[in-house]
C-alpha cells in the first residue's frame, strides 16, 4: 500500500504540489494523469526520492521514503524516468544486469543469472543480449530499460511517461507487459500518463492531479467521463463508447 | 555611441603618450626612436588582432570562438622548431628575416585557412567539435615541436627557446617594414566591406536571401583574417585569449552591432589594452614580461563565463 | 538475427583475445626496460653483482614507475568520465594536474621545508577541490553540448596553468613546474618513485567501486533507484582521481591524455562495464607509458626524452581521431 499524506511542495515560492493525500492499495495499475504543470512529475519524483519532501510523508508498505535507506527502498520501488539517457557503453545484458545490484551488491550469484534470463526473454531482449546500448533503437532501449525495472524485481515499480519514445507498437506491447505484471506477479504499478486513452485502458485506477491538487481519483469508468475530464483539462472533451471501451475525442471540438 | 568612441580615443591617445614618455631618462631623442618603433610594432598588433576576431567571430557567428584559441600560436612555435632542425642553427640564423617573415606569413596564412575553411565548411554545426579540435591541433602542435626540441642539439635549443620568447616585452621591429603595410591593406579591405559583414552577421541564409554570395565574401574575409592572425602571430607570438576579450569588451561597451562601429572600438579598446597595458606593466610595476600571462588569466576568465553564459541560454 | 548472434559471439571473443596480446606484449615492454639504458648490463653468463644492483636500483623502478603512473592514470580517467558522463574528461581536460601543481608550489613557496607527505596532502586537496570545482561548473553546461565540457575543463586547466605560470615566475620556480606538468622517469631511482604504490592502493579501491561507478555513470535518477548513495560514490571517485593525480605529479610529473586515449580505446571493443574493463584499461595504460617511455630512452641514445613527450604526440593525435571517428559521432 502506498500512502501519501498530506505531501506540499513548492519551487522557490511557486507551489507545486498542495495538501495531496492519496491511498493507493496494494497490486493493480494506477495511472497519473492530469495537464501540463498539474504537478505529476513532482509527486512521481517525491515518490520515487529523487526529490526531497518538504512536508508530508510518503510510504510504502509502512515504509518512510524520509527515513529508509536508499539500498531498502530499492528493494522495494524499482524508478524510471522519462528522461533517462544511459550514455556508458554498456552491452544489454550488462544494463539489465545491474538491476539486480541492490540485491547482490557487486557480487552476482545464479539467481541473479536467472532472473536477468527473465527479463530478457519478457521484454524481448534475448535476441539483442550482447548489443551495446548505444546501437539500439529508441524503442529497444527503452524496453531495455523497463527490464532493468524488472529484474530489480521490487513489490513497486513507478513509471514517468514510459510511452514518450514509444511508437504505437511498442507503447500497446509496453502497456500490456506492464498489465502482465501486476497481473500475473501482484506488482503495485504507478504510471505517470499522458494520453488518457491509454490510461483509460490499462489501468485500473486513474488518479488526476490539477494545479497541484488531487482533482479526482477512481475507476477509468468513473473519471471517463465527459463532465470529469473537461473539468480536469478545462476543455470541452466528447467521450464516446467503441467497442465497449470509453474513448475520449480530444481532437475534436 | 560617439561620446564612447571620442573617450576610447582619449584613452587610446593617453596609453600612447604613457608608453612614450613615462621614465624617460637621459636621451630622449634615441629613446623615443626606441619606443616608436616598438609602439608601431604593437598597434600593429592591436589592430590586426582586434580586426581578426571581430571579422572571424562574425563569419561563423559565435562569440566565443577566436582566431587564435585554435592553435595557432603552436603552429608558429612548430614551425619555428622545424626551421631550427632542418636549417640547423647557422642555416636558421642566416635565414633573411624578411624571407622568413614571408614563409610564416605563407605557413600561418595556409594553416588558418585550411583550419578556418574547415571550421566554416561540413562541420559547420557542429561547433563545439571544431573549436575542441582546434585546441588539441594546438596541443598536438606543441607536443610535436617539444619533440622536436629535445631532438635537436641544446645549442640549437637555446635559439629556438629565443625565437619563441618573442613577447609583447620584445616585438621584432625589424619587419615592420613588412607588417604596418600589409595590416593598413588588409584593414582598408574590411572597412571596404564593412557593410558586408553587417549582413553576414544575419547568418548564411539570410546573407543569400538579401543576394550576397556567401561563399565568396567567406572566402574573402577569411583570407584578410589569415593574414591578419599570421602577422601579429610573427610579430609577437602567442595572444591566444586577447582577441576574445577585446572582442567581449567592445560589444560590451558598444552593444550594437554594426560593424562599422564595433570595428573601431575594438581596434582602439585593443590599443588601451596593450600599449597602456605595457606602459603601465613595464614602466610603473616593472614586470615587463606579465603582460601576456595576466592577458591570458583574465581572457581564460571571460572564456569560461561566456560559455557558461552560452550554456544557459 | 543472424547478424546479432554472430556479433555476440565476436564481442565475447574479443576480451579474452585482448589479454591474450597485451600479456606477452606488456611483458615484452618490461624486458626491454630493464636492458634499455646508458649503463651496459652486461647479460652474458652469471649476473654480475653490479648489474643485479643497476636493474634493483634503477631499472626496475623505472619500470614499475611507468607500469604504476600509466596504469592509475587510465584507471583516473575511467573514473572521471562515468562520473562526468563524458567520454573527453581526464586529468588534464579537468584541471585535475594543473590544480595540483598548483598546490605543489604553494606549499614549495609557503613551507619551503615540509616533508614529503605534507606536499603530497596539499597537492591531493588542492587537486580534489579543483577538480570538485570543475564537477560544479559542468553541472550548468547543456546536455546537449557534450563537448563544451573538455573545452571547459582545459580553459579552466589552463586558466590555473597561467597562474602557476606567473607565480613560478616571478618567484624563480619555472624549472620545477615544467618538471611537474612533463612526466618523466630518468630521475627514478630506488627510494623516489615509491609514493606511487599509493597510485596502486587507488587502483585496488577503484576496483572494489567498480559496479558503483558503473551505476553513477548511468545517472542520478537509476543511481537512487538502485539505492547508490550517489554523492558519496561521487566523492570516492574524486578522491580516487585526486589521489593519483598528485602521486603522479609529485613523483615524475603529469602524462596528459594516458586518461583520455586508453579507456577510449578499450570501451571501442569492451564497452563501459567498469568491473569488466578496469584490469585492461590499467593493463594497456601502463604498457602505453611504459612503451613512450622505452621510446623516449632509444630514439635519441644516449639522450632521452620525456615519456610525457613522446605520449603527448602520439596521445593528441589518438585524441583527435577520437573526436572525429564515427563513434564519437554518435555521442
Amino acid at each position: 500500500m502506498i500512502e501519501i499524506d498530506n505531501v506540499s511542495f513548492r519551487h522557490g515560492v511557486a507551489p507545486v504540489l498542495q495538501d495531496v493525500t492519496l491511498l493507493l492499495p496494494k497490486g493493480g495499475l494506477t495511472a497519473l494523469v492530469g495537464p501540463n504543470g498539474a504537478g505529476k512529475s513532482t509527486l512521481f519524483s517525491l515518490m520515487a526520492r529523487l526529490l526531497k519532501l518538504q512536508s508530508g510523508e510518503i510510504r510504502f508498505d509502512g515504509m518512510d521514503v524520509a527515513t529508509t535507506t536508499s539500498m531498502e527502498l530499492a528493494r522495494k520501488i524499482a524508478i524510471l524516468r522519462q528522461d533517462t539517457h544511459v550514455t556508458a557503453r554498456l552491452t544489454v545484458r550488462d544494463l539489465i544486469g545491474f538491476g539486480r545490484f541492490p540485491h547482490h551488491r557487486g557480487r552476482p550469484g545464479p539467481d541473479d543469472e536467472e532472473m536477468i534470463e527473465k527479463g530478457l526473454e519478457l521484454f524481448e531482449l534475448s535476441g539483442l543480449s550482447e548489443r551495446y546500448i548505444d546501437e539500439l533503437s529508441g524503442g529497444q532501449r527503452q524496453r531495455a530499460l523497463v527490464a532493468m525495472a524488472y529484474v530489480q524485481d521490487t513489490d513497486y515499480l513507478l513509471l514517468d511517461e514510459p510511452l514518450n519514445n514509444l511508437d504505437m507498437h511498442f507503447a500497446r506491447t509496453l502497456m500490456k507487459q506492464l498489465r502482465y505484471l501486476a497481473d500475473r506477479y501482484g506488482k503495485t504499478i504507478v504510471v505517470v500518463l499522458h494520453d488518457i486513452n491509454y490510461a483509460a485502458a490499462y489501468a485500473d485506477r486513474i488518479v488526476a492531479l490539477k494545479d497541484g491538487r488531487l482533482s479526482a481519483q477512481g475507476t477509468p469508468e468513473e473519471i471517463m467521463t465527459a463532465d470529469c475530464l473537461g473539468a480536469l483539462f478545462d476543455m470541452e472533451i466528447v467521450i464516446e463508447t467503441v467497442r465497449g471501451r470509453r474513448i475520449a475525442l480530444h481532437h475534436a471540438g | 555611441m560617439g561620446r564612447k568612441l571620442l573617450a576610447l580615443s582619449l584613452l587610446a591617445l593617453l596609453s600612447i603618450a604613457a608608453f612614450l614618455l613615462l621614465g624617460t631618462r637621459g636621451n630622449w631623442e634615441f629613446a623615443l626612436t626606441f619606443r616608436a618603433g616598438k609602439l608601431i610594432a604593437l598597434i600593429c598588433v592591436a589592430i590586426a588582432v582586434a580586426v581578426a576576431t571581430v571579422v572571424f567571430q562574425t563569419l561563423c557567428a559565435n562569440r566565443i570562438l577566436t582566431p587564435s584559441i585554435m592553435g595557432f600560436d603552436t603552429l608558429y612555435a612548430l614551425f619555428q622548431t622545424l626551421l631550427v632542425f632542418l636549417l640547423g642553427c647557422l642555416g636558421y640564423a642566416g635565414l633573411n628575416a624578411e624571407l622568413k617573415f614571408l614563409l610564416e606569413l605563407l605557413l600561418l596564412g595556409g594553416g588558418a585557412f585550411l583550419l578556418f575553411g574547415l571550421l566554416l565548411g561540413e562541420g559547420a554545426q557542429d561547433l563545439f567539435r571544431m573549436l575542441l579540435a582546434g585546441v588539441i591541433f594546438g596541443i598536438l602542435f606543441r607536443s610535436v615541436g617539444n619533440l622536436l626540441q629535445r631532438l635537436i642539439d641544446p645549442n640549437e635549443f637555446a635559439v629556438v627557446q629565443g625565437a619563441l620568447f618573442a613577447s609583447f616585452n620584445s616585438v621584432n621591429t625589424g619587419l615592420l617594414r613588412m607588417a604596418v603595410p600589409m595590416v593598413v591593406l588588409s584593414t582598408a579591405l574590411v572597412w571596404w566591406r564593412r557593410h558586408r559583414l553587417d549582413v553576414l552577421a544575419l547568418g548564411r541564409n539570410h546573407a543569400i536571401s538579401l543576394g550576397l554570395n556567401h561563399r565568396g565574401e567567406l572566402f574573402f574575409f577569411l583570407s584578410i583574417v589569415s593574414i591578419l592572425v599570421a602577422v601579429s602571430t610573427a610579430l609577437v607570438g602567442p595572444v591566444a585569449f586577447f582577441g576574445l576579450l577585446i572582442s567581449a569588451a567592445a560589444h560590451e561597451v558598444l552593444r550594437t552591432h554594426r560593424h562599422s562601429l564595433i570595428l573601431v572600438a575594438a581596434s582602439l579598446l585593443a590599443i588601451i589594452a596593450l600599449v597602456g597595458g605595457q606602459a603601465v606593466f613595464e614602466r610603473v610595476l616593472g614586470m615587463a614580461g606579465t603582460l601576456g600571462l595576466v592577458v591570458e588569466f583574465l581572457g581564460g576568465l571571460v572564456f569560461l563565463a561566456m560559455i557558461f553564459k552560452r550554456g544557459m541560454a | 538475427m543472424t547478424r546479432t548472434r554472430d556479433r555476440s559471439k565476436r564481442l565475447q571473443g574479443v576480451p579474452a583475445g585482448l589479454f591474450w596480446l597485451a600479456g606477452p606484449v606488456l611483458a615484452g615492454l618490461v624486458v626491454a626496460s630493464l636492458l634499455t639504458g646508458v649503463a651496459d648490463l652486461d647479460l652474458d653468463g652469471r649476473f654480475s653483482g653490479e648489474a643485479v644492483e643497476l636493474l634493483l636500483v634503477s631499472r626496475l623502478p623505472r619500470t614499475l614507475a611507468a607500469l604504476l603512473s600509466g596504469a592509475s592514470l587510465a584507471v583516473a580517467g575511467t573514473i572521471m568520465q562515468m562520473l562526468a558522463r563524458n567520454r573527453f574528461v581526464e586529468p588534464t581536460t579537468a584541471g585535475t594536474a594543473e590544480c595540483a601543481a598548483l598546490g605543489l608550489l604553494l606549499v614549495t613557496l609557503l613551507l619551503p621545508s615540509s616533508s614529503l607527505f605534507i606536499k603530497m596532502i596539499v597537492a591531493s586537496a588542492s587537486a580534489l577541490a579543483g577538480t570538485a570545482l570543475f564537477v560544479t561548473l559542468i553541472r550548468r553546461l547543456p546536455p546537449t553540448q557534450p563537448l563544451m565540457i573538455p573545452l571547459t575543463g582545459i580553459v579552466f586547466g589552463s586558466v590555473v596553468g597561467s597562474v602557476v605560470m606567473f607565480i613560478a615566475y616571478e618567484t624563480d620556480l619555472l624549472q620545477y613546474a615544467g618538471v611537474w606538468m612533463t612526466g618523466e622517469f630518468s630521475g627514478v631511482v630506488k627510494g623516489r618513485y615509491e609514493l606511487l604504490w599509493g597510485s596502486g592502493a587507488a587502483l585496488v579501491i577503484a576496483y572494489v567501486f567498480a559496479d558503483r561507478f558503473t551505476i553513477a555513470g548511468m545517472g542520478k535518477d537509476v543511481s537512487v533507484s538502485l539505492g547508490l548513495n550517489y554523492r558519496q560514490v561521487l566523492w570516492i571517485g574524486l578522491l580516487i582521481v585526486s589521489q593519483i593525480t598528485a602521486f603522479t605529479v609529485i613523483t615524475v610529473g603529469m602524462l596528459p591524455f594516458v586518461g583520455l586515449v586508453v579507456p577510449n580505446i578499450v570501451r571501442r571493443t569492451m564497452g563501459d562495464n567498469t568491473r569488466q574493463v578496469l584490469p585492461l584499461v590499467a593493463l594497456t595504460g601502463g604498457a602505453l607509458v611504459l612503451a613512450s617511455d622505452v621510446i623516449g630512452r632509444l630514439i635519441r641514445y644516449p639522450y632521452e626524452i620525456p615519456a610525457a613527450t613522446i605520449f603527448g604526440v602520439a596521445g593528441t593525435a589518438i585524441f583527435l581521431w577520437l573526436l572525429f571517428s564515427r563513434q564519437a559521432q554518435r555521442g
